[in-house]
Formats: structure tokens, sequence, C-alpha cells
């Protein structure tokens, strides 16, 4: 399949339906691009016209502000700003909660106004608009499912039902855990958290978090964020429980179960 | 003798007036030393949210046992007041029980109705002391609150079980005086709970009575203006401050951080120099970027620390400080608010703030708590009051970093790589679609 970028559409003179926001994580971290690669191909499949600002797109500034640098942030939000408005972005489309949370509420004072849509959001309206049509009997049919709310998907924006309502559509066995929705417990690696080792303590936040998760009796953890998926992953692969327990990105098991 | 107690009374209440209403008047003051910060947009959803926040403690039910007993305390609080009203009143005019006939039979369901109130109170605070110093609740045992914070919240709620029993007390004396046709005494209905505990009192004297009633009378009134004073030194002021409080709150996402326009505009200038201001001369005084200390925070986050009743909501959900790091969002507060109380007795003592050489940070706040905060907003989503913890951290944050480069070395490798590689890892940008060339190839 063939990606193309805002700078393609431009030239041919033709505007994208939405763009796909990709973020450093999506971009970069192997892991993170399968999460990329399935929400692509979703995409591609059920004939959703978007582009990515390819080398254009740079980091939100997300980690800098978090972190206290500011002006780092303000650099950041400058450059990504006149490149959208540039091609005249309407609307976005991000797997990253963090990219969300940026583009969505800091941006606008900034100059950049747009129509952000999160990944887990965007699924569920092309499931309920007849866009999306799943396997019947799907891959994760009746399979125990936990669903970790990520910080800034939640909290940080009250969503907490389209990322449950795409895995009921898959039929999937939802457990939850005991700190969900507005309780939900934080992976650890928020606040710029994920570039620097934890603070000494009694036991790391993602080992805690995964253990929460491990209680449930789940075999897949279904999560919507990057950096939340490796938190858990190492959180899993502690408690020597990655050969019977998944960590997944909700694109993914949608990616999966294409009918 | 009446003179003397009505002459005793209105000195007694203009005392604990004039006091109350000059820390007060300090308070008001020292929350005024926070930056300004206009928080008056939408006053319908700031109404709604005092409503339902403050007056329905909708955020308390998330705990539904220490809420019930709360909402006990609380209503028997509020509209026990109304009986103050009555009593000081009478202390003023030295009259007793002045609203009885004017209510006529009302007036013991009203007394009854207070006198279950009172009961609930007394129960609720004693299972709250329980709670505290038998059971251990874990956030009502942390390290914060050794020394003076202990002592404050249990002071209040053995002071509300004093009160309540001097209340109750007071009303059984009385109702034996009514019945032995007492002079002074207006006979009134039964009340509800005392009226059954006359028998305790049968076998004393009238002289003993009286001196029992007025006694508790007076140590009632006496404690109720003594409390008053104790309020604005108290984790206690929660129960005034959660509602200008809760009015206040965010009403933004919480996931957004507070914009830095003076950051914004020196990033705009440098990029396009055109739309800077001619130097004329009256550019402002360089600012402080971030918070180093308590007047660098906006009023709002002053007024969340008077408003902090220490209650532990935020702690126990933050994930910092369950898996065992220093990091205590409750602390930030009660730090905030001591830093800010010393600042005010400088300024109180020197007449303008005099540098005593510490800070909100490091000082009261170290780096090692604010390193721990993932901003996951737990603290903020959890307070009953619309405080918010990771505001004051993300201010003091800012100032470690843009004003000390204080932060650790991982961190200035991540800005390092934003900076020159547009992302917070070491990877060359122009590889940022190879995942979409793979995919061509897929």
């Amino acid at each position: 399949m063939m990606i193309k970028s805002m700078a393609e559409y431009a030239a041919n003179g033709e505007t994208p339906e939405v763009l796909f926001w990709v973020g450093c994580a999506g971009s970069f971290d192997q892991r993170a691009q399968k999460i990329t690669k399935a929400f692509a191909q979703i995409l591609d499949k059920v004939g959703v016209q978007f582009a990515i600002l390819g080398k254009e797109e740079m980091c939100t500034g997300d980690p800098a502000r978090r972190s206290g640098n500011e002006f780092l942030f303000q650099m950041m939000a400058y450059n990504n700003i006149q490149t959208m408005n540039a091609y005249g972005v309407k609307k976005i489309v991000t797997a990253c909660p963090h990219c969300f949370n940026v583009l969505k509420n800091e941006y606008p004072a900034l100059g950049g106004d747009y129509e952000v849509i999160h990944h887990t959001t965007f699924l569920q309206q092309l499931i309920n608009d007849g866009r999306i049509r799943l396997k019947e009997g799907g891959e994760f049919k009746g399979k125990r499912i936990t669903y970790h709310d990520s910080c800034y998907l939640g909290r940080g924006n009250n969503i907490y039902e389209a990322p449950r309502e795409v895995l009921q559509a898959l039929d999937v066995e939802l457990v939850e855990m005991k700190r969900c929705r507005t309780n939900g417990l934080c992976c650890g690696a928020g606040g710029a958290q994920m570039f620097k080792e934890e603070e000494a303590g009694s036991t790391r936040v993602n080992f805690e978090r995964s253990e929460e998760a491990l209680e449930t009796g789940a075999n897949i953890i279904a999560a919507n964020c990057p950096f939340c998926t490796t938190m858990l992953t190492d959180g899993v692969k502690n408690k020597e429980k990655e050969d019977s327990v998944m960590v997944l990105d909700i694109a993914e098991m949608v990616a999966k179960s294409l009918a | 003798m009446h003179l003397v107690q009505q002459i005793l009374f209105i000195l007694c209440a203009g005392v604990s007036v004039y006091f109350f209403s000059k820390k007060v008047g300090e308070i008001r003051r020292n929350i005024k030393l926070g930056k300004d910060e206009n928080l008056t947009d939408n006053p319908s959803a700031r109404w709604r949210n005092m409503i339902l926040m403050a007056l329905g403690q909708q955020k308390m039910f998330k705990k539904p046992i220490p809420a019930l007993l709360h909402l006990a305390v609380y209503a028997g609080f509020v509209i026990i007041n109304v009986e103050i009203l009555e009593i000081f009143l009478d202390g003023i005019l030295g009259q007793h029980r002045l609203f009885a006939p004017m209510l006529g039979s009302l007036y013991a369901y009203l007394i009854g109705f207070f006198e279950v109130l009172a009961a609930l109170v007394l129960i609720a605070c004693v299972i709250f002391l329980i709670r505290r110093n038998v059971l251990k609740v874990k956030r009502l045992n942390q390290r914060e609150l050794d020394g003076w914070p202990r002592n404050d919240a249990n002071l209040i709620l053995v002071t509300e079980v004093v009160l309540m029993s001097l209340f109750l007390i007071m009303n059984t004396a009385d109702q034996v005086l009514q019945s032995r046709g007492a002079e002074h005494y207006t006979l009134t209905e039964p009340f509800w709970i005392t009226s059954n505990f006359t028998g305790m009192f049968a076998g004393l004297s009238d002289g003993a009575l009286v001196a029992i009633e007025r006694g508790g009378w007076w140590l009632h009134i006496i404690g109720v203006f003594l409390f008053l004073n104790y309020l604005p030194y108290s984790k206690h002021l929660h129960i005034v401050l959660a509602f200008p409080n809760a009015y206040y709150t965010r009403l933004r996402p919480q996931g957004e951080m507070a914009n830095m326009k003076e950051i914004q505009n020196e990033v705009l200038y440098m990029m396009q120099p055109e739309l800077a201001p001619t130097a004329d001369g009256s550019q402002p005084a360089q600012q402080r970027f971030g918070a180093r200390d308590v007047m660098d925070l906006s009023w709002k986050n002053l007024l969340d620390a008077y408003s902090c009743t220490e209650c532990g909501r935020c702690t126990s959900a933050c994930p910092a400080n369950t898996t065992g790091k220093k990091l205590s969002p409750r602390k930030i507060m009660m730090d905030t608010r001591d830093r800010l109380e010393e600042v005010g007795k400088n300024i109180s003592v020197n007449k303008t703030f005099v540098d005593d050489g510490k800070s909100l940070v490091h000082d009261y706040i170290s780096v090692e708590e604010l390193r721990a905060c993932t901003t996951c907003q737990a603290c903020v989503e959890a307070c009953p009051v619309g405080i918010e913890p990771l505001s004051i951290i993300n201010q003091l944050r800012r100032y470690l970093v843009m004003e000390e480069s204080n932060s650790p070395q991982e961190w200035n490798l991540m800005f390092g790589n934003v900076e020159n590689n547009m992302a917070p890892w070491k990877f060359s940008p122009d590889e940022r679609d190879k995942w979409a060339e793979e995919m061509v190839n897929s």
C-alpha cells in the first residue's frame, strides 16, 4: 500500500479527509511502529483518505513541556503549527494520547486550531458508521481482556467509553481492573518519566499496574497509548507472563479482526 | 446576674470576632500575594461546580463510608449553626430560648432534629477518631502528618465531640428544670433525644442543674468562639474555603497545562523578528520562569493550599506515592500553605517581604519529590474540593529546568534529541516515515 504525505496531496491540489499524526513513538519505536502500521492498514482497508506529515512531523513538545522545558515546547509547537497551517489541516487523528492532548488542548492557544480525534474514538466511529466491518467470531471473541485507561485519554480528556465500545464490538469478555476509568492507575511513563530512571521507591509504577492487570486473569491487556504498551509489556515480562499474556493496542486488535 | 452574663457574653463575642476578622484579613492578603489569574469566565458552570462539589459533596461519594460519616458531620455543623443563632441572640439579649414562644410546638421538633444531628455528629467523630488512631487508615497516617497535622485533626474531632456533648447535656438539664417549673426556663415540649435522659439528673438540686445548664451553655458558646478562632490556623478551614475553591476550580480539560504567554512570545519574536515590539525602554522587567516561591504561584494555587484539609485522597491515588516515592501531592499543598504562612508572618512583622533566604522549592519541596510526578492527574481527579497539586508541581518543575538548569542527565539528552532530531530519542529525522516505506514493500 502507498501512504501519501501532506506534501504529495498538496502537490496534486488535493486535501485528504484526515491527517494521521503518527508521533515519535509511532514513528521510531519498533513496538509502536506495529501499532502505526495496524492503524494505517485499517484506514487503507476502509478507504479513509489520509495523509501523514512524514519527515515534516516533529515532536509535539509534550515531554519537554511536562518536564518543565517550556521554551523547547514552544519551539516545537511553533514549527508544527506553521507546517500544519500552511497545509490548511482541519482534522487530525493520532494513536498517541499525549500527542492528542497537546494538539487538542494546548495548540489552540498558540494558533493551531484543529479538530483532533484519538484513534480509539475514530475506530469506534468507523465501526458505528459501518465503514469498518468486523469478522464474525474473530480471534478475540470471548477472550478475557482487560483495558488500561491511559491518563491523557481518560482523566485528561474524559474519554473512557469509546475504547471500551470498540472492544465490545470485538465480542471480547471485558474484565475491569480494580482501578479503572477516573481511578485508573498510571503506567508510569507520563510527565517525561519515560525518558528517565524512576525515582527511588518500593516498586516501579509499571510493575504495580501490570500486576493489577494480571490479577484480572486476562490473556490480553488492551491499551491505547504506545508508552503504556511499552511499560505494561515490561511489567508483564517482569512477572514472566509474556508467554501467556499479550499487551496489544486496540488498533492492532481491530486490524486482526477486519472482515 | 443576668446583666453580668450579658456583658461578659458581648465582650467574648466582640473579642472573638475581632481576632477572627484580623486573621481572615491576613489570609486574604496572603492569597493575594499570588499572581493574577482570571477565573471569572462561565459563571453558570462555576456555580454548578460549587453546588455539586462543595454543597453536594459529589466527589466525596467515591468512598461511600467516609462520605456518609462526613455528610452527617457537615449537615450537623451547618444546621446546628441555626441553633447557634438562637444561643447568640439569647446571649446578647439576656433571654433564654428566645425562639421557643415564637415557634410554639414546632420549636421542640426543631431542637429535637438538632439533637439527632448532634448525636450523629458525635458518633461520626468518634468513628473518625477510631479510623485515625486505632484502625490507622493508611492515608490518615502517612509521614507528612507527623506532629502538628495529626494533632490538629484529633483536636478538631475531640472539640466536636465535646461541643456536641455539651449541647446535649445542656438540653437535658434544661428539661429537668422545665419540668420543675424553674423560673426563667421556658416550658417546651420534650426534645427527642435528651428527654430520655432526664432521669440522670433527677436527683440533683435546682441550683446544681442551673449550674450544669449554664455551665453547658457557656462552655458551648466559648467553645464555639475558640473554634472560630482556631479555624484559620487549622486544616479545618476547608469548611469555609471549599465553597470559593470549588467555584474557581478548573473548567478546562485536566490534561491541559497552562500556557506561558511570555515564552510563546519570545519564541515568536525569535522566529519572526518583524513581529517583536520595538524596544522603547517600556519592556516589562525580567520575569521569573516557573515558580520558585509562593509569590510566583497563582492566587488560585494559594487558595488551594488554604482549602486543603489534608484528607490524603490525592496521595492515596498518586502512582508515585503508592509505589514508595517521596512525592505526596498532599504534602505539596501542606508545604505551600506552611511557606505562605511563613511569608505572611514576615510581611506582618516587616511591613513588606524581607528576603529570608528560603524558598518553596528546596527548603520545603525537594527536587526528588518533583521529579517523581508522572502528571497523571490522579491527585486533581481525587480532590473533593477541586484542588490542583499538579499545577504547583508543574510550575516548580518549570523553575528548576528553566532557571536552575536543574534536570537529570537523561532529560538533558532528551531535550537535545528533541531540539536536534525533532524526537525525544536519537533517531535521524529522515527515518521518521521509514515505517511507511516498509508498508509499500509489504
